[in-house]
């Protein structure tokens, strides 16, 4: 038997099968780090009883739910609430002095899954007093982790391993006031997703998303190859103000990238870089601008930037209208 | 046949039997090592310094996206999978634990298998979980080399009689042995593609 031959063959399917999903559903793995991809593969092989991954690309494209399947299988990340504490320890005590003196802050949770950060974050504004001028973008290309984040609902048991965090993080609260409890989940603190904004959004394929003071993305780039981090990093340069923040993952760096020079590096344990004013030189500007998918994105953009606004503006006239004396 | 990759996984008992495979390798040793410990997720880096002062190998946690080269120790981060791309670069994942172990030496394993066949030898060393033994087991159908630190020596059995039960290992040794082992076989196969 020619081990040779058949991880070749098996190869050649990961990418027809990365193909047919773009071509059949328009959702682009074809830059993702291949050896998790084929393990996401291989389990819904397992799980489905396929033996070949040819057989994979025949059901993804005649049956609908089997797609489902697999892109949930694809979307799988385990993310928790204040994972790594001591990053968000630092966060606390080295970034959020700075954010006080802002009057609005635009943070962007790109690639948020479940929403598991993005609460961990609301909750470190909200004991900071900054939550109330804070608005959070909570984006993910997966429209059922974003449904998962809505909701807020997280498992009982989780929860317990989050306080331990929580409390490593700095947590000046009892942990359990954020959320209520039922049988064996619960629930978060609604009131923490006043100021939150979910809209789907797909790194991969997407354009730029406003001018951030802070960038959050952890544990999302390492899924990627480099190619695609380079694209990314270009993005968050480009939507992230001068002297803003960009967050990264403990294992994750920037300084691979050719955006390295526009950070200058806050803390290096815990991967928080602050943009700086040197020029940004954009690695690949398009040879045809005119009608490109980025384009059109371009435009789908624009309209999600006036919504904002429109948000931070509907936000900015409700607290006005709650000003004592106003009502 | 030549040699690429070595990957090793252990468990309980680990880190003294890693120092005592890897004591004898010279620094510039000709053939990449990456091992899964399971180390508690809260680990230091006091352990790669540790491990720096004991053996003459460069040992270092393993990047995303870094390239494997001959020289080093690599070792899986705490609390993140590492994996093996076709281009010989690592990268690692927060994926889901595998056998309640993030690191897993499975996904290790399992990926270094599809990278590197026939060329790579898979080393399951003393544990007390059953972790590694289906990555073991891709190994040896790929075509590559297995060996299993001998269970009745080994400071815990479990993981390397897990490992035996579930693939035909082609050595099974004291923890003594297997350096040599090693060195023997990166021999034979020089010999033999010269």
């Amino acid at each position: 038997m020619d081990y040779y031959d058949d991880n070749d063959n098996e190869n050649l399917e990961v990418m027809l099968l990365l193909e047919a999903v773009n071509a059949k559903y328009g959702y682009d793995f074809r830059s993702y780090a291949r050896a998790s991809i084929k393990r996401r593969i291989r389990h819904r092989m397992s799980v489905s009883g396929i033996k070949k991954i040819t057989e994979v690309i025949e059901r993804l494209i005649y049956d609908k739910s089997f797609f489902t399947d697999l892109l949930g299988d694809f979307s799988i990340s385990t993310t928790e609430m204040f994972r790594d504490p001591g990053f968000f320890q630092a966060l606390r005590k080295t970034v959020f002095p700075v954010l006080q003196r802002l009057p609005f802050i635009k943070i962007w949770v790109a690639g948020c899954s479940t929403g598991e950060e993005v609460y961990s974050l609301a909750i470190l504004l909200r004991e900071e007093k900054l939550y109330e001028k804070s608005m959070i973008y909570a984006t993910d290309y997966c429209n059922k982790s974003l449904t998962t984040a809505k909701e807020g609902i997280y498992n009982i048991k989780s929860i317990k391993k989050y306080a331990a965090n929580y409390i490593q993080a700095g947590g000046i609260q009892s942990f359990s006031d954020y959320f209520k409890a039922e049988a064996d989940s619960a629930a978060i603190d609604p009131s923490l997703r006043q100021n939150m904004v979910f809209s789907i959004h797909n790194l991969a394929a997407d354009g730029v998303f406003g001018e951030m003071n802070i960038i959050l993305c952890r544990n999302v780039l390492i899924y990627f190859n480099r190619e695609l981090q380079n694209k990314v990093f270009g993005l968050f340069t480009q939507s992230l103000e001068e002297g803003g923040y960009l967050c990264l993952g403990s294992k994750e760096t920037i300084r691979l990238s050719t955006y390295s020079d526009n950070y200058d590096e806050m803390l290096r344990d815990e991967k928080i870089y602050r943009r700086n004013s040197a020029p940004v030189s954009y690695s690949k500007p398009s040879a045809h601008p005119v009608a490109t998918p980025e384009f059109v994105t371009k435009g789908g953009e624009l309209i999600r930037d006036v919504k904002a606004k429109m948000e931070e503006l509907d936000y900015l006239l409700n607290s006005v209208g709650s000003l004592p004396g106003q009502s | 046949m030549k040699y690429e990759a070595i990957v090793i996984g252990t468990s309980a008992g680990g880190l003294d039997a890693v120092k005592t495979l890897c004591a004898h390798l010279p620094a510039d040793f000709s053939v990449p090592i990456a091992a899964v410990l399971h180390l508690h997720r809260n680990t230091k880096d006091d352990l790669i310094t540790l491990l720096n002062r004991e053996i003459r190998l460069t040992v270092k946690y393993a990047e995303d996206k870094e390239q494997i080269q001959k020289g080093c120790l690599f070792i899986a981060p705490p609390d993140y999978h590492l994996l093996i791309e076709d281009d010989r670069t690592f990268s690692l994942s927060v994926d889901e634990p595998v056998n309640y172990s993030r690191p897993s030496i499975d996904v290790l394993f399992e990926s270094a298998a599809d990278v590197f066949r026939e060329h790579i030898i898979g080393i399951i060393l003393t544990g007390a979980n059953k972790d590694g033994s289906l990555g073991l087991r891709r190994i040896k159908e790929r075509g590559g080399t297995t060996i299993v630190e001998n269970p009745r020596t080994a400071q815990y059995s479990e993981m390397p009689l897990a490992a035996i039960a579930e693939v035909e290992v082609d050595y099974i040794l004291d923890i003594n042995e297997i350096t040599n082992k090693v060195m023997e076989l990166l021999l034979r196969s020089k010999c033999k593609t010269s």
